[in-house]
């Protein structure tokens, strides 16, 4: 239950010894909870005179908004884009799953496929809050089919399009409709985009640049139709030139419209980009970094063969990487950067007063101790028995 | 009087966080006997929140008080001499003030009760002299325009009342005061002159306070500090009181 009348019999919970991440900073704080969202304790002590009916003790642990994935294909033997009668426990699945590693929403997605696919898989997937049966489902992240040939990465060359001459109903015949669509993956160097990204803009969807050979200025005038992400910095598009920086050069772009900067999805394990060149985006605009998995079936799964949407991978071993950012950058990237991409940074990735309680437990060195969704403890790390 | 000299002021402070930590063990509170403490909650009109997040950020969310055990001055209260009146019920209520910590302006204030202020005064209404409006103006983004210009104050004869008076005084520009507090005479214009008639007070200060005092003075009280440190040395805490009742087995506070 969140707010309402009934938010102010509900008990109030009060973490103790710990430190919080608010305004970018680690600070040491108490976080106060009541009714699934995160409380004022100076309103609840000057103005309804109580104090809290739970305490709990973090163990000086850090706690940290819960993580945002903006793009994940899948994990643990679960295919986003494999059209299946019952695509619901995939999803349901996948995001209980996610909750060990801290992820309290996500967007599903889903990667360049047939028709069929996308009219059967998209309706089943519907926007769903999180708790104890797993994340909460943001909305799903459609990357493809609508992107560029050179560029199309791991995605089916059979399956990709571009727009025809009324391009937003053929974007609206290819998925079948766009109702529990968040994001849309496009390469705006294709004819029509831009009405397109207008069209998608105006609904309310986010639309993101990738798996694309556009210049600076066409992904500029992107962003002025409205694009606000970049999927997979770096990967599927062209390499930073300095005579033509290409998309990358957004990141630094003086042609976007006032007050908005550009967010950018980075996989920070090491493999599909070099550290060197995460820092250097992460330096060059350290408040548009936005870490995503784009994990795949595999996650979670031994090595082997699996399958990618109509690909199958091959997956040898596992790896991860810290970027060397600050702390609070870091979270900041996993947590507040994707909830602002998405408009949700009143309730989601923040320890605000009056934003949603979906927060993480974190030792030292960052491993998840504790994943909470509307206050409510819903995963936690099994202690070593004696 | 006791006077305590430090050297700087966060050995000032320490020193009188340990000596209200041990009047509080030694009174031995309990359900039914509250140990009450003092605060000169002077309250400028117009902007209590920032009052009242001052006490919760600095002293209230670090301990564990019951919001129903804090009164603080209601400067939005719709009749401002009820609500002095009623203050001054309730401390009588409480059975009386403890111990009441505070600190002097460089006017020789305490509270707000300005140069000039009835030294026997009570809870009440108070035009803020210049002096106060200026360190004031910190509460208020030093926006003078925005700071008030009055304020609600318990009176000197109010803090006379408690049964104990503990005054921080730090710094350089504070020296002068100091030394008219206790080197000069009962002055209304240097108010806490006052409390050279209260049976029990300590002045607790950094060297720089010290700076328009007699050598000789100075020389006095920091000859007595082996005595006065006593008086912070650590006690057993209430909670290990407890344990040691059940298991009997002397262990010293760790400080």
């Amino acid at each position: 239950m969140r707010g309402g009348q009934g938010a102010a019999r509900a008990p109030v919970i009060q973490f103790t010894n710990c430190r919080i991440l608010r305004g970018g900073a680690l600070l040491r704080e108490d976080l106060w909870v009541r009714g699934g969202r995160i409380l004022d304790p100076e309103k609840l002590f000057f103005e309804e005179r109580r104090v809290a009916d739970e305490q709990r003790d973090c163990g000086g642990c850090i706690l940290a908004p819960g993580f945002i994935d903006v793009q994940i294909n899948g994990g643990f033997g679960v295919d986003f884009s494999q059209a299946s009668e019952d695509v619901g426990s995939g999803v349901a699945l996948v995001a209980r799953r996610i909750l060990s590693h801290g992820v309290t929403s996500f967007c599903p997605t889903l990667v360049t496929s047939p028709l069929e696919v996308y009219h059967k898989v998209l309706p089943q997937i519907p926007v769903k809050s999180g708790g104890p049966h797993g994340a909460g489902v943001l909305g799903v992240h459609l990357e493809g089919p609508f992107i560029s040939r050179e560029k199309r990465g791991a995605h089916p060359e059979a399956h990709l399009r571009s727009f025809e001459a009324d391009a937003f109903q053929d974007v609206l015949a290819t998925y079948g409709g766009l109702d529990n669509v968040r994001i849309v993956t496009l390469a705006p160097e294709l004819g029509h985009s831009q009405e397109v990204i207008r069209a998608l803009t105006a609904l309310g969807i986010c639309v993101s640049l990738g798996h694309s050979v556009a210049d600076l200025g066409t992904a500029e005038e992107a962003v002025q139709s409205g694009a606000t992400f970049i999927t997979h910095l770096f990967n599927a598009m062209l390499p930073f030139h300095h005579r033509d920086p290409g998309i990358v050069g957004l990141l630094t772009s003086d042609r976007l419209p006032a007050g908005r900067h550009i967010f950018y999805g980075m996989i920070a394990d090491g493999i599909h980009t070099n550290p060197a060149a995460l820092r250097i985006a992460h330096r060059a605009h350290p408040k548009g970094l936005v870490l995503v998995t784009d994990a795949v079936p595999a996650l979670g799964l031994g090595n082997g063969r699996h399958t990618l949407g109509q690909q199958e991978v091959e997956v040898d071993g596992l790896t991860a990487y810290v970027a060397g950012c600050s702390v609070e950058s870091a979270l900041e990237a996993a947590s507040l950067h994707p909830a602002q991409l998405l408009g949700l940074e009143k309730r989601k990735g923040t320890l605000d007063f009056g934003a949603d309680a979906d927060f993480v437990v974190l030792d030292d060195s960052l491993h998840v101790r504790a994943t909470y969704i509307s206050g409510e403890l819903v995963w936690q790390v099994e202690e070593a028995r004696p | 009087m006791k006077l305590i000299i430090l050297d700087h002021y966060s050995q000032a402070s320490e020193w009188a966080a340990k000596y209200i930590r041990n009047r509080i063990i030694q009174f031995n509170p309990g359900p039914d006997k509250y140990f009450t403490l003092g605060l000169p909650t002077g309250l400028p009109r117009d902007h209590p929140e920032s009052y009242h997040s001052f006490m919760w950020n600095n002293f209230f969310k670090h301990i564990d008080i019951h919001p129903e055990n804090t009164h603080i001055l209601d400067g939005n209260a719709a009749d401002l001499q009820a609500e002095c009146d009623a203050f001054e019920e309730k401390i009588k209520a409480a059975g009386g003030i403890e111990l009441f910590v505070g600190g002097i302006g460089p006017d020789g204030h305490i509270a707000f009760n300005e140069p000039g202020s009835s030294l026997v005064s009570r809870t009440r209404v108070k035009t803020l002299a210049m002096d106060t409006i200026l360190a004031n103006a910190r509460f208020f983004d030093g926006d003078l325009a925005k700071v008030p210009t009055m304020a609600l104050t318990v009176g000197v004869g109010t803090v006379m009342d408690a049964r104990e008076v503990m005054i921080l005084i730090t710094g350089a520009h504070k020296a002068f005061a100091l030394y008219k507090a206790i080197e000069e005479g009962v002055n209304h214009m240097w108010t806490v002159s006052a409390f050279q008639q209260h049976p029990r007070t300590v002045f607790v200060c950094d060297e720089d306070a010290t700076l328009e005092l007699k050598v000789k003075t100075v020389k006095y009280f920091k000859g007595l500090m082996l005595v006065h440190n006593k008086l912070v040395d650590p006690l057993y805490s209430i909670k290990e009181k407890e344990i040691e009742k059940s298991q009997s087995s002397k262990k010293p506070y760790s400080d």
